[in-house]
């Protein structure tokens, strides 16, 4: 047992901390008010690597460890959640389901652009009908012998319309249930796609959600990844992935938002002391603290396993639930310390918690992840 | 053209300096350690006229035990070549400076840049020093570098403005803000490489000190703030003058 | 053993720093029973050289030429004459030639130099002296272990006291070459008051929305004979240049008033500032830190306060 990081993982963390600290910061509330995508963050970040961090460097990747990656995806999102958002479905979500299960052809063409962050990933399973339910795909891939014909609309995209290569899910055989969907890497640029308007949303606003509508879309069958039949499967193992991301942003906006509330408490007085010494506030840290910590130690331990190639799916769901309602919790609290401040949107606090709102919701929400939790718990498979 | 960047492993700027029981030494458990942000900015200048193709080969040197490797690799993932670490612990600015000298003495290069002062002894002596034990040329306050046909191009501040000049190989920079801007953030490429970078370790000579630390304390306690009212501006100038005698 | 200054003249005039080193020189040399010699190394009238005798300068050497050009050969020349007068304890300021020449110095004499150390010595015997360390977060005492000592001294840490003698002024010849540095090109403005040399600085921050709202706060610095400064990203910005920037990575300064304005008072702007006498904050947050650190603070809104300000103070000036 050892809590120890490494010089590599250490560095990484400190290099993320630096680059939100100095740079993500400065135009962070600006970029949240207008719903500006952040695309210059998005480059520099794809410069130093974080954009397809755990890809091994043969595909042009960083080589980096899962453990790494929720080190850099916490401080990140201590600052901006919506550009560690794109991150995350870049790495976790697009770069993982096509380096892990896609042929030499597949990586040469798609990954390698996506590992060095030239280009974007978009990963589109919800559907207006379908949320988190993977099973009940409406999105049809049509079986034309040498090609798949796309039709459907998928909703709530992240990337959605920044992305150059989609990884849609699909239903080829709807008599085969979830075992007739396939998973197909499409160009944005393929005739036949059109993208909804930009989502005017309540939280992570400064980050790219779209639905994405398919018009008989034509794909190669050398773009499905995987045997016929296989997207569903392909779909629940990158999302066990994909929950270790979201579960370092939400860790992220919590450890954030107590920072700030920590540094806010020792300036702010009232009668005539800081508020941190206030029992009140003081211990209210106290939990915030602790609940943080919990966290942070879920995430690391999904992402040890994984990295040890051991199985993650119960310790990565774990992590997102708890991550996610800490990140809500955590981030409310810290609206309260602040008080009046806090509600606007100088403190930084109030975008914090409307970003939090969000980790509860997407990949997988906070009930599905009890789902997969208690049926793990009770062997019910 | 061979940089030598000299760098030292300095407690963040923020951090919150306690002392041990008499306070004859600071406290540094739980310090999060950094390079010193003057030294920080030479290394980025060396980066990027290493970037710029003037520049062949960057060394970073430092004198410290083994704990200061992880801001070694750091500046070797920026972008350093190679690292050597002088093993002792300074005692002063002086033996400090002695220990980079005789490590310098075995090395080939032609210029050497060091930071204006260190964010924790703040003593702004080791680049003077190291240059005049070395017995080479040196300019200080140095806001600038370039590089042209192998001759650096350097700004210096003077009373009043700047003056632009060059020095004579082997020579030794002091440098201060300007001379790079936002520090070199290392990226995952560079982590990698520094894997395999050599980082050398050279025997340091024993610590003569000069100067001696007796005692530590916290700065005093400003007393609070008086508030002015901003609908009466007159009240500030009539305190400057009458309380505070300063206008 | 003696006590030897080194000073220079800036445009041909002295000002308060070097009055106040050598009413410093003066007392130490008074205290440890030694003889004060100083060095004026720049052109000066005589007369201005001869007023140094009001703050205890007797013996006086006068360089009267500027060529500070090679850190090598400055140092050269002061362990020369720290050598002919058997100087004990050299005393410079802690400005940019002080900074260049003094650790070359140690060197050559293998003494034991204090830089930017505050007020006089807590004690000759050992020799100690106060100094900042961790940009000011640590207050330490230092002994100074050799027999030969070297000291910079912080500006307005002593102040200036008067002790009026009749100065003897010599000429002191010394013909810098430099084989080593090669000067291409000078921009210096005169008539400027210097950042690190100001009596009240003006200072803007990020809280000043942007560098075409600087003209008001360059009206004040004016009605009050101020230089003007800025905070770390208002430089990074480029909305003032570098050689403005106040902190820990830029100037640290020591002024009587310094004015910081629209300046949240993050703790590595505090660095720089924290060894001004006075500190006046102008924010629109009355949390911000650097409330703290000021003296005297205004909640409210730049753009009406500022101009407000200067108004005042210009009535004030001429009503002096």
């Amino acid at each position: 047992m050892n809590f120890e990081f490494t010089g590599e993982q250490l560095m990484i963390q400190q290099a993320a901390r630096d680059y939100a600290q100095r740079e993500l910061i400065q135009d962070v509330i600006e970029r949240d008010t207008h719903s500006i995508y952040p695309e210059r963050h998005v480059k520099a970040l794809a410069e130093l690597g974080f954009m397809g961090m755990m890809v091994s460097p043969e595909y042009d990747g960083s080589g980096m460890d899962t453990v790494s990656y929720v080190l850099a995806m916490e401080e990140l999102s201590k600052v901006d959640a919506s550009t560690s958002v794109i991150m995350s479905v870049n790495n976790s979500l697009v770069c993982y389901g096509i380096e892990e299960f896609g042929t030499a052809e597949q990586k040469e063409k798609y990954l390698r652009p996506l590992a060095r962050g030239e280009k974007m990933g978009a990963f589109l399973l919800s559907e207006p009908e379908a949320g988190s339910d993977a099973t009940s795909q409406k999105t049809t891939a049509e079986d034309k012998g040498d090609y798949y014909l796309l039709n459907g609309t998928k909703n709530w995209i992240t990337n959605g319309n920044t992305a150059k290569t989609y990884l849609v899910i699909a239903q080829t055989h709807p008599e085969k249930g979830h075992r007739g969907i396939n998973v197909l890497l499409v160009d944005r640029n393929s005739p036949g796609i059109s993208v909804g308007p930009h989502e005017d949303k309540m939280g992570m606003r400064s980050s790219d959600t779209h639905s994405v509508m398919f018009t008989d879309v034509i794909v190669p069958k050398e773009n499905r990844i995987g045997e016929d039949g296989f997207g569903f499967k392909f779909a629940m193992k990158t999302l066990e992935g994909g929950r270790i991301g979201i579960a370092a942003q939400a860790l992220g906006l919590a450890s954030g938002a107590l920072e700030r509330s920590v540094k806010y408490a020792l300036e702010r007085k009232t009668f005539g002391k800081e508020i941190a010494k206030h029992q009140a506030i003081a211990f209210k840290l106290a939990e915030m603290a602790v609940k943080v910590e919990n966290a942070r130690h879920l995430c690391l331990k999904a992402a040890w396993l994984k990295d040890q190639g051991k199985p993650y799916g119960y310790a990565s769901a774990m992590a997102k639930y708890y991550a996610a309602e800490t990140a809500m919790e955590v981030t409310t609290q810290a609206v309260q310390i602040h008080g009046g401040y806090g509600y606007v949107k100088e403190y930084h606090v109030e975008r914090m918690m409307r970003d939090a709102k969000l980790t509860q919701i997407y990949e997988g929400t906070s009930e599905i992840q009890q789902i997969v939790i208690s049926r793990e718990l009770l062997h019910l498979h | 053209m061979n940089i030598i960047v000299c760098i030292s492993n300095v407690p963040d700027t923020t951090t919150r300096i306690k002392y041990k029981p008499g306070n004859k030494d600071v406290d540094y458990t739980g310090v999060q350690w950094i390079i010193n942000p003057w030294d920080e900015l030479a290394l980025t200048r060396a980066i990027e006229l290493k970037e710029a193709g003037t520049v062949k080969k960057i060394t970073v040197i430092t004198v410290a035990k083994a704990d200061a490797e992880p801001t070694i690799r750091k500046a070797l993932a920026s972008g350093a070549d190679e690292a050597i670490r002088v093993d002792a612990s300074p005692v002063d600015a002086w033996n400090t400076a002695l220990n980079l000298a005789e490590a310098l003495k075995n090395e080939q290069f032609d210029l050497v840049i060091c930071g204006v002062e260190s964010s924790d002894y703040n003593n702004w002596s080791v680049g003077g020093m190291l240059a005049e034990m070395l017995r080479i040329p040196s300019v200080s306050a140095v806001t600038s570098l370039q590089i042209e046909n192998s001759k650096p191009i350097i700004t210096r501040e003077v009373d009043g403005g700047r003056q632009q000049v060059s020095i004579k190989l082997p020579g030794l920079l002091i440098v201060q803000k300007g001379i790079a801007i936002v520090p070199r953030i290392p990226s995952m490429r560079g982590i990698m490489s520094a894997r395999t970078k050599p980082l050398k370790v050279v025997t340091g000579v024993s610590g003569e000190s000069l100067i001696e630390i007796v005692d530590y304390e916290a700065p005093p306690q400003k007393s609070s703030c008086k508030i002015i009212d901003s609908e009466n501006l007159e009240m500030l100038a009539e305190l400057l003058h009458t309380e505070a005698r300063v206008i | 053993m003696s006590v030897l200054v080194y000073i220079e003249p800036r445009e041909g005039k002295f000002n308060k720093s070097a009055f106040e080193l050598i009413s410093y020189g003066y007392t130490i040399a008074d205290a440890t029973k030694s003889k004060l010699h100083v060095l004026v190394a720049g052109e000066a009238s005589r007369e201005a050289v001869a007023e140094l005798g009001h703050y205890g300068a007797s013996e006086i050497r006068h360089l009267n030429k500027t060529q500070h050009l090679d850190d090598s050969v400055s140092s050269n020349m002061v362990a020369g004459l720290a050598e002919i007068i058997n100087a004990g304890i050299i005393i410079m300021p802690h400005n940019l030639t002080g900074r260049a020449i003094a650790p070359r110095l140690a060197v050559k004499l293998k003494a034991g130099y204090a830089s930017a150390v505050i007020g006089i010595p807590v004690s000759y015997e050992p020799f100690t002296v106060i100094k900042k360390a961790f940009s000011g977060k640590s207050i330490t005492k230092q002994v100074v272990k050799t027999s030969v000592k070297i000291v910079t001294l912080s500006q307005n840490t002593f102040g200036v006291i008067e002790n009026v003698v009749q100065p003897v002024i010599e000429d002191f010849n010394f013909t810098e070459t430099s084989h080593s540095i090669e000067v291409l090109s000078t921009d210096v403005q005169t008539g400027k008051v210097l950042l690190t040399e100001a009596e009240i600085i003006v200072s803007g921050g990020r809280g000043m929305r942007g560098p075409e709202n600087w003209k008001p706060l360059e009206d004040l610095a004016e009605v009050l004979g101020a230089a003007t400064a800025c905070s770390r990203p208002v430089s990074d910005e480029g909305w003032r240049p570098h050689h403005e920037h106040v902190g820990q990575t830029g100037k640290v300064v020591a002024p009587t008033l310094y004015f910081a304005l629209g300046i949240s008072g993050a703790i590595q702007h505090l660095a720089g500032i924290n060894s001004s006498k006075v500190i006046v904050a102008v924010n629109k947050d009355p949390e911000a830190p650097i409330f703290s650190a000021a003296d005297y603070g205004v909640v409210g809104d730049l753009q009406i306060i500022l101009p407000r300000m200067t108004e005042v103070f210009r009535k004030y000036k001429s009503g002096i």
